[in-house]
């Protein structure tokens, strides 16, 4: 099975890409949270229970500069989700097989 | 009369309300409609401002887009209160459910619940939402 990179640039008030994600993605995939997607990675925000559920399988990062340029920080984010800069988005593209864009 | 003249006639002050819904980089409505808002503003009419849904994000303090390429827009809201944009309503459900409270928003604004908004939104002439 080919070990799969999901990219969210999406609300999850929005849109539902983030639930259909969560839903479809097999354990042992990367959900990496960009654009308007950093906002699912909020602690205390309504969406935050549906990405803690799926920590346990999946492991979720944001891009630094899309958090930052939200007003967001490391406090705002869950636990456990790691940030990445855009040469850490490059190297989760390349340790994936696939990388699949939640449009 | 013709169609395009007012017929209230030119000095009669209308009540316009900008519904803002989106968040502010992911797409260009935040922005367009923050410019919108100045614009209109110059024109000696009722404004208010709302902020729902998403669209509570623009409001949020300590952006900093200098890693996105993208222009910090997030402090021109201060100019509202210098153009005499004082009726800036922001739902208060929309905030709770996204994590934030008043605290987190770099303007003052009146936080309004579903049930008032609803009741302000029905007093306007006109509705502009993005």
């Amino acid at each position: 099975m080919s070990k799969m990179l999901h990219l969210i640039n999406k609300s999850p008030f929005d849109r539902n890409a983030l639930d259909s994600c969560l839903r479809l993605a097999t354990p042992g995939s990367s959900v990496l949270l960009i654009e308007d997607g950093v906002y699912a990675a909020m602690r205390h925000a309504a969406s935050a229970d549906a990405v803690i559920t799926r920590m346990k399988d999946l492991k979720f990062y944001v891009l630094g500069a899309d958090v930052a340029a939200r007003g967001l920080d490391d406090i705002s984010l869950i636990d456990g989700v790691d940030v990445v800069d855009y040469g850490g988005f490059v190297d989760l593209v390349v340790e994936h097989d696939v990388a699949q864009s939640w449009l | 009369m013709e169609p395009w003249e007012e017929e209230d006639g030119p000095d009669v002050v209308k009540r316009f309300m900008y519904v803002n819904r989106r968040a502010p980089y992911g797409t260009i409505y935040a922005l367009e409609c923050l410019e919108v808002v100045l614009i209109a503003a110059a024109f000696d009419q009722d404004v208010s401002v709302v902020f729902v849904d998403d669209g509570v994000y623009q409001l949020k303090k300590n952006q900093d887009t200098t890693g996105i390429g993208m222009k910090n827009f997030s402090k021109t809201y201060r100019a509202l209160d210098d153009y005499d944009v004082e009726k800036i309503y922001v739902e208060k459900e929309s905030l709770e459910k996204r994590g934030l409270s008043e605290e987190d928003l770099i303007i003052p604004v009146e936080v309004v619940t579903t049930d008032n908004l609803r009741e302000i939104m029905a007093q306007q002439d006109v509705v502009i939402s993005s």
